[in-house]
């Protein structure tokens, strides 16, 4: 099977492991992996601030970047979320250009997704944790995977706790463009949010979402707490021996 | 001159106040999770909601046909209606009414029309003191205090302040004792129940088939509102019509589980008309007064969904934004998410920030008993505004979505970003520039030298 990989502009250039981590777990489940070069972003945070011609412009380059690509696969649920529901959404008044957009939604499937339903992989049974583990549930996960899938991934674990925070679908307070709007607000929301983490016990979160990680680890540091914050994706390839343990 | 406090500085200012902080906390985690509890034990609460989302959709989408029943019910019934264009019509259609009749003192149970018009300070410039029966907003009145939700209105005050607010009002010996309070309230608003002559209530929902009137509390204080006064006053949005009486059972058996975790409201008070000639009590006339207010605006816009909302204050509680700087911060009436979708269409531009202040995580989507994507709506009212949005902001957007478009100023943004965040460390705590308003709340992972696509492009894409 082939895919392409939609890496998103953060995890490209914030999280390049992570991408690494995906083209290796997909490869050694016998997937061909492309990286059509000339991606760059979803539109997502154009989209979320209103900002829907731009947002629309990039859309279509979405579109025209994975044409002839016959399954594209991302490590974020959010950019998957732009892709599938308000790239087509975004384009509704141009039939032609909608089709297309319905197309490359129908194609693009969120890396964890894919793997389970798309390449019938049993994540948990291929899951290795030494230390218990905890795990943040993104928002925009919603209506791409569940908060049980995401509990029944991480389940297998090698025995090790999963320490589930008391909510854990509570917002890590990024949200875009707002971060930096609100920054004083997004803070306490995020006080909250590694506060709910830190009373877990755990020290390793799996957050598999490059903007949320990007936030709560920061705050982390801030605040000098002794969380780590890893993708399901480099969780997987450590576990298969894919990639070195990274501490 | 004073100049209105920006909406950042206002999150920043209710984020630093603990006391508050905390007590909003509590109060809406534990209504979050008595919501939950409640809808678990709802047999087809999904359904239910899908029902009333229905309901509520279809009555805005017919709303001339079912408002002009409801009229013809309630005029028919012997009530006086009234049709009041905006807020400034309201108040002086119903201070005529006490005026005209010399109505000296009103009682109140809680309606958040009534203070969408700000209507007490209409009634006190024309001489009619108005008392607030409903504990929380009789509270927030004897302490000039504003409401901060839709629901609890003093959920922003812990237990001394409003200790503190009763003794010093009622003149009674201190004590800190919800029950004592409660019944030295109880003992002041009898008195006041027993001399006023005109009630004011607002209405949860209009029943178009009856004319009848829905009003829910968990004190009592609607009922002896709408009977104890001479006359009686309900104030409606537009919106709060419904067809039938059976579609009230579906909306009721979700509003009190919504916004209390309650199976039901204490007091469901159902007013059909003014008393019969063989009711031996109640008031001599009832006037019912349907108000606008930029309700038909809305209606007749993309946002039409937003007058869905049954005001069960349920995403209030869920919204972390909520939570975490309170109802002041939001300058209205209407706070929460809610209010950030309210506010800016009933009041106009002033209040454009309020949609941007969320991280459109969707908890108040999912809250939502009549499933308002209040999320995707913010949305909207954000491209909706998007010419007032801060110049900086705007210029960043358009340059941002541009260097998308083409890869290889993406890449250079890569590598400037680079430069400008400078090696040696791999955290950056106090960033420049654009980079300031980020480590004002965390730090900044220096971006890995190697951006993916040059891992890529050195060696990953070979490996098969």
């Amino acid at each position: 099977m082939e895919a392409a990989l939609f890496v998103t502009c953060l995890t490209d250039t914030f999280y390049p492991r992570v991408g690494e981590a995906v083209v290796r777990v997909l490869r050694h489940f016998g997937c061909r992996v492309r990286f059509p070069a000339a991606q760059t972003c979803c539109g997502q945070p154009a989209y979320n601030s209103g900002f829907h011609a731009e947002a629309a412009a990039l859309v279509r380059r979405m579109i025209a970047v994975f044409e002839g690509c016959e399954r594209v696969v991302t490590p974020s649920a959010s950019c998957a979320t732009m892709v599938k529901r308000h790239g087509p959404e975004l384009l509704a008044d141009d039939p032609p250009a909608h089709e297309a957009a319905r197309r490359l939604a129908d194609k693009t499937f969120e890396f964890a997704t894919f793997l389970q339903h798309e390449l019938r992989v049993d994540i948990a049974a291929h899951l290795k944790f030494d230390e218990p583990v905890t795990f943040h549930y993104p928002c925009h996960a919603r209506g791409i995977y569940s908060l049980d899938d995401l509990q029944g991934w991480l389940a297998g674990g090698n025995g090790q706790e999963v320490r589930a925070p008391a909510r854990p679908d509570l917002c890590c307070g990024f949200g875009g463009m707002f971060a930096v709007e609100f920054p004083e607000l997004s803070g306490a929301m995020l006080g909250d949010k590694l506060a709910e983490l830190a009373a877990t016990g755990a020290q390793l979160v799996v957050c598999s979402e490059a903007a949320c990680g990007l936030q709560m680890a920061g705050g982390a540091r801030r605040r000098g707490l002794p969380l780590r914050f890893k993708h399901l994706a480099e969780c997987l390839a450590e576990s298969l021996g894919l990639m070195e343990a990274q501490p | 001159m004073n100049v209105p406090k920006s909406l950042r500085t206002r999150t920043a200012e209710a984020v630093a106040d603990r006391r508050v902080v905390q007590a909003v906390q509590l109060a809406s985690w534990r209504k979050v999770d008595q919501r939950r509890e409640a809808l678990a034990k709802l047999k087809h609460a999904e359904e239910l909601s899908e029902r009333a989302a229905q309901i509520r959709q279809h009555t805005l989408e017919n709303l001339p046909r079912y408002l002009g029943q409801f009229v013809e019910r309630v005029t028919a019934l012997g009530a006086t209606v009234h049709l009041a264009a905006d807020a400034a019509a309201a108040c002086r259609i119903i201070t005529d009414i006490a005026v005209t009749r010399g109505l000296k003192l009103a009682v109140k149970s809680k309606s958040m029309t009534s203070e969408e018009v700000h209507l007490n300070d209409a009634l006190a410039a024309a001489g009619v003191r108005v008392v607030e029966t409903d504990l929380g907003e009789f509270i927030v009145q004897i302490d000039h205090d504003r409401p901060s939700h839709i629901v609890t209105p003093i959920i922003h005050k812990d237990r001394k302040q409003v200790a503190q607010a009763l003794v010093r009002e009622l003149g009674c010996a201190y004590t800190e004792d919800p029950t004592e309070l409660t019944m030295l309230a109880r003992r002041y608003l009898r008195d006041i129940f027993r001399r006023c002559d005109l009630g004011i209530t607002g209405v949860n929902f209009a029943v178009a088939e009856t004319g009848t009137i829905c009003l829910c509390t968990n004190e009592g204080n609607g009922r002896m509102t709408v009977t104890r006064p001479r006359v009686h006053v309900a104030l409606l949005g537009i919106e709060k019509v419904i067809p039938r009486m059976a579609d009230l059972g579906v909306l009721l058996k979700l509003l009190s589980r919504s916004a209390t975790g309650q199976p039901m409201g204490v007091y469901t008070t159902l007013v059909t008309g003014p008393p019969r000639p063989d009711d031996v009590d109640g008031p001599q006339e009832l006037h019912v007064v349907l108000m606008d207010n930029g309700r038909s605006d809305i209606l007749a816009g993309p946002l039409r969904e937003v007058l869905r909302c049954i005001r069960c204050g349920a995403c209030l509680n869920a919204c972390p934004v909520y939570r975490s700087v309170g109802g002041h911060a939001y300058n209205s009436v209407y706070p929460g998410p809610i209010g950030s979708l309210l506010t800016p269409l009933l009041y106009g531009p002033q209040h454009d920030e309020l949609p941007r202040a969320s991280s459109l995580c969707g908890a108040c989507k999912l809250a939502c008993p009549v499933q308002i994507d209040i999320p995707e709506l913010l949305v909207r009212l954000r491209a909706g505004a998007r010419r007032r949005q801060p110049l900086a902001k705007r210029v960043l957007l358009r340059g941002w979505s541009w260097a998308m478009r083409l890869p290889w100023v993406y890449r250079l943004g890569q590598k400037l970003m680079r430069a400008a965040l400078p090696g040696g460390n791999d955290w950056i705590s106090r960033g420049m520039g654009p980079l300031k308003d980020w480590t004002i709340a965390r730090d900044l992972p220096r971006p890995p030298a190697l951006s993916f696509r040059r891992l890529w492009k050195e060696g990953l894409d070979d490996e098969r």
